[in-house]
């Protein structure tokens, strides 16, 4: 038995071809992979306004501006989807952020530490439900609930506030932009809290401790110096959340009713961009509606586009600081 | 040590004073930084070299380029020369894969693969040999003895290398690497992560290895530099000060600099 | 002197009422959690019963009958979604963290993939709309299943790239110096040492599509009887529990609420189990 101390020569050439072959193959192969993701992002922005044509060429800059949807008659306005989609993010953002910010609040400088992971976990837990069963609950629980005890107060003391009184007027049915609103609320809470919770944790012991060491209060602390630390990556957070709730489709298609009539009340039914597709996609029967559809899908994959590049944007500036500090 | 440079001696009297790498007017630069400046020096065949010096000065980039690992991250360059055994290492022509299964390395932290401890040493040994179980079987054997880990792990060989102290896998690592067979053993501050104990060990390993490698190690500590070494480099600022004989080099130096550095005037 | 103990009075009523409100707005996030899992939960067990798994979904006006055919439509189409998913993800991951780190091409791909992780999912299903089933002129489990397979993909990446960066980069130079070549450096002790990062990524990709609905709606669309044909329609459990849901039929809600219990069970499962692994692996990484 005779061990070779060294490689051979000839078979080392041939092992070193091979291993640079192989290398390469396996650097191409990733490559492919990555380029993939791109494909996938790009390809969805392509075939949805490329989908879109017929309805963009059809009608214009009108399609944004025009309330009336007439699937007959081959009429489509998209300005009641488009309100719908901002009014429900809107209210939901107004509903979310305070209460995630209260959460982070709690569970960085309030809870006991035995009792802040099991909390964040269970926070967490909100966002693993699947968005079906939030719209499930929201249609047969939280509906007639919010039309029993909380419409009808809505109705009498919003809705008599002048100027925005209007928003709040209407039947107590239960579903409607108000209701769609909440349900998202509930659904990017853990987002936004989670993304606070987490750059909140970013910000120097030293900071804050200086900050007590002056007689800061708790509060003062997060105000003065937590805040102003993480200001970009807490608004980050918060458009994080804005993207998920544009785009939620099940929960909203279950609450919000499906209605093509524009009304300015939050009580109202109505619909978003991602409910009208689910709802009327498999059953549009002309090319021109479900041209119209996929154009709307395009206008969303674009507004969520921008919304989450800034939230991204945000974001990556406090770890940039994280990184140089 | 001058006790053990004695003793090797008459295991390879003709190899004494012969030379296994040179390094001519090495320099080397990190993304246009300038981080060894004209480095010359003569690393001698079965012996152990220590490089020293304080931290940032290059001695680490110094030991990186004798395997040429520093190449697996962009943007950093060597130029000048680096001779192992006549031949330029730097040349690109020069296979990656022979000079790796000649020069071994051993890193500041032990980093034991995620598997079996034989399958730890079996791995490297796998890409460049094909051998019979029974050879291969010998060959892990070998290699745990030389690094003085056999007694120790040689009812555990399939357990997971992740198990054993911090002592053990480093010694696990140098046997992953004398496995291959090297001729050159690069250690990268070995025992910077170990326990007085387990750093005396790895010591004492050195004496027993230099008897079949060529040792270069790094170190920040001066006085391992002093017990384990033959000869020390001391570098400042990417620059090579001073190289020669461990007991000139900490006894009566010839430049101000190293003297300043080997009293703890700074560093 | 008064003046100062009135201000330190205020101070101190602020402080406390914010932190009151903190507490407060967390018991408020918690109690809707506590509320939908308890109406899931009740609403969904007076509904469970064996035949829910071995009978096919009944037609309107729904009594009897069960989710079988949905759960197996599920399972096909969650299966599809991983095996195009995951190995695409994992090597897009790989190369973010092993060959794009200082590259401006990986700083796009790795942005653009997050963008892709928070993206409306029923627009990616109307991409597959135009790519698969609009060519093939007919809806199908594959073109479901790529559909979902795009929800997979960016969860995957960015789980192997995170997990990959965690490994530390002398381990790749051990194994490098010992002249293995990168390829195998990358699969065999690399990811290796990444393993339980990755399944958890795995693992927490599949809770997502589980309960997905929305891009399945106009791909796997929807099939009252049993499928084994991947290029036929096939019955998936959210996209009955929507079907049903949304009818008159209390049939057939008594059925959604047993599909939605037990999709979100699996879910909390899921990430009950990939919590922990993470949590395992953290641990092995200090």
């Amino acid at each position: 038995m005779t061990l070779p101390a060294q490689p051979t020569k000839p078979g080392e050439h041939r092992r070193i071809a091979r291993d640079a072959r192989n290398d390469l193959l396996f650097r191409g192969a990733l490559l492919t992979c990555a380029l993939l993701v791109l494909a996938a992002l790009l390809g969805t922005a392509g075939s949805t306004l490329w989908g879109g044509r017929l309805a963009f060429e059809t009608f214009g800059w009108k399609f944004l501006i025009s309330d009336h949807w007439d699937a007959v008659n081959g009429q489509f306005g998209a300005l009641v989807p488009i309100w719908g989609t901002l009014m429900t993010s809107l209210l939901a953002m107004l509903l979310a952020v305070p209460i995630s910010f209260g959460i982070a609040l709690f569970l960085t400088e309030v809870a006991p530490i035995w009792l802040r992971t099991p909390i964040a976990a269970a926070v967490e837990l909100l966002a693993g439900i699947p968005s079906i069963i939030y719209g499930m609950w929201g249609l047969f629980v939280l509906a007639p609930f919010l039309a029993d005890h909380v419409d009808p107060w809505v109705n009498d003391k919003l809705g008599a506030l002048p100027g925005v009184g209007r928003l709040f007027r209407g039947p107590p049915l239960g579903i409607g932009m108000l209701t769609a609103g909440l349900v998202l609320a509930i659904m990017v809470i853990p987002f936004i809290s989670s993304v606070m919770r987490e750059v909140f944790h970013t910000v120097p012991t030293r900071l804050k401790e200086s900050a007590y060491a002056l007689g800061s209060t708790t509060w003062e602390v997060v105000w003065n110096i937590v805040l102003p630390y993480t200001r970009s990556a807490v608004i980050g957070g918060i458009f994080l959340g804005l993207g998920r709730a544009l785009g939620e489709t099940m929960a909203v298609t279950f609450v919000l009713g499906n209605a093509h009539q524009f009304s300015e009340s939050l009580l109202m039914p109505s619909s978003s961009i991602a409910s009208v597709i689910a709802n009327e996609f498999t059953e549009a029967s002309s090319d021109l509606h479900r041209s119209t559809l996929i154009a709307l899908g395009f206008l969303l994959f674009v507004v969520t586009f921008i919304v989450l590049a800034i939230a991204k944007l945000l974001l990556l500036r406090l770890a940039r600081k994280e990184g140089n500090a | 040590m001058t006790d053990a440079a004695v003793l090797s001696q008459p295991l390879a009297p003709a190899t004494v004073s012969a030379t296994k790498i040179v390094a001519r007017g090495l320099d080397f630069f990190y993304q246009g930084y300038h981080a060894l400046k004209n480095v010359n020096m003569d690393v001698p065949e079965r012996r152990v070299t220590a490089i020293i010096g304080p931290s940032g000065c290059g001695k680490s980039t110094l030991l990186r380029i004798f395997n040429r690992i520093y190449a697996i991250y962009p943007k950093l360059e060597a130029r000048g020369e680096v001779l192992l055994d006549g031949e330029n290492i730097l040349d690109a022509r020069y296979p990656l894969n022979r000079l790796r299964s000649k020069v071994g390395m051993v890193f500041q932290k032990p980093v034991p693969f995620p598997m079996s401890i034989f399958e730890n040493i079996a791995y490297g040994i796998r890409h460049h040999e094909r051998l019979s179980k029974s050879e291969m079987d010998m060959r892990v054997e070998l290699a745990l003895r030389q690094a003085a880990l056999w007694d120790e792990a040689k009812d555990k060989l399939k357990q997971s290398a992740l198990g054993l102290s911090g002592g053990q896998q480093q010694r696990l690592c140098i046997a992953r690497a004398i496995a291959l067979k090297p001729e050159v053993l690069l250690l990268d501050e070995p025992t910077s992560s170990l326990d007085p104990i387990a750093t005396g060990r790895i010591e004492q390993l050195i004496e027993e290895l230099k008897r079949d490698f060529t040792i270069v190690i790094v170190t920040h500590n001066m006085q391992q530099a002093a017990r384990v070494s033959d000869k020390t480099a001391f570098m400042y600022m990417g620059e090579l000060i001073e190289f020669g004989d461990t007991e000139k080099i900490f006894t009566k130096p010839d430049k101000k600099q190293t003297e300043d550095y080997i009293t703890g005037r700074f560093g | 002197m008064s003046d100062n103990t009135w201000m330190y009075r205020r101070r101190r009523l602020g402080n406390a009422l914010a932190l009151v409100l903190g507490s407060l707005a967390t018991l408020f996030g918690l109690s809707w959690l506590a509320w939908i899992l308890w109406v899931t939960i009740s609403k969904g067990m007076s509904a469970l019963s064996p035949a829910l798994f071995t009978q096919l979904t009944p037609p309107p006006p729904g009594d009897g009958g069960g989710l079988a055919n949905a759960f197996f439509g599920s399972v096909m189409v969650s299966l599809i979604a991983l095996l195009i998913g995951t190995p695409i993800g994992i090597g897009a991951g790989l190369w973010l963290a092993e060959y794009a780190q200082r590259r401006a091409l990986g700083t796009v791909v790795r942005f653009l993939n997050d963008i892709l992780l928070s993206a409306p999912s029923i627009v990616l299903g109307l991409f597959v709309y135009s790519l698969v089933v609009k060519p093939l002129g007919h809806f199908s489990a594959l073109a479901g299943g790529l559909a979902l397979a795009l929800i997979v993909l960016p969860v995957v990446v960015r789980t192997t790239d995170e997990m990959l960066r965690l490994v530390p980069s002398t381990m790749r130079e051990a194994a490098l110096s010992l002249g293995v070549p990168q390829w195998k450096v990358i699969v065999q002790i690399l990811l290796r040492s990444a393993r339980a990062g990755v399944v958890t990524g795995i693992l927490l990709a599949l809770a997502r599509i589980t309960g997905e609905t929305a891009p399945l709606l106009f791909t796997a669309l929807n099939n009252q009887y049993w499928n084994h044909d991947l290029l036929k329609p096939i019955a998936t459990v959210p996209v009955v529990i929507f079907q049903f849901a949304m009818s008159p039929y209390d049939g057939w809600h008594a059925l959604a609420w047993a599909g939605a219990l037990v999709v979100t069970a699996f879910v909390l499962v899921l990430s009950l189990l990939s919590r922990l692994l993470l949590a395992r692996t953290k641990v092995t990484h200090d």
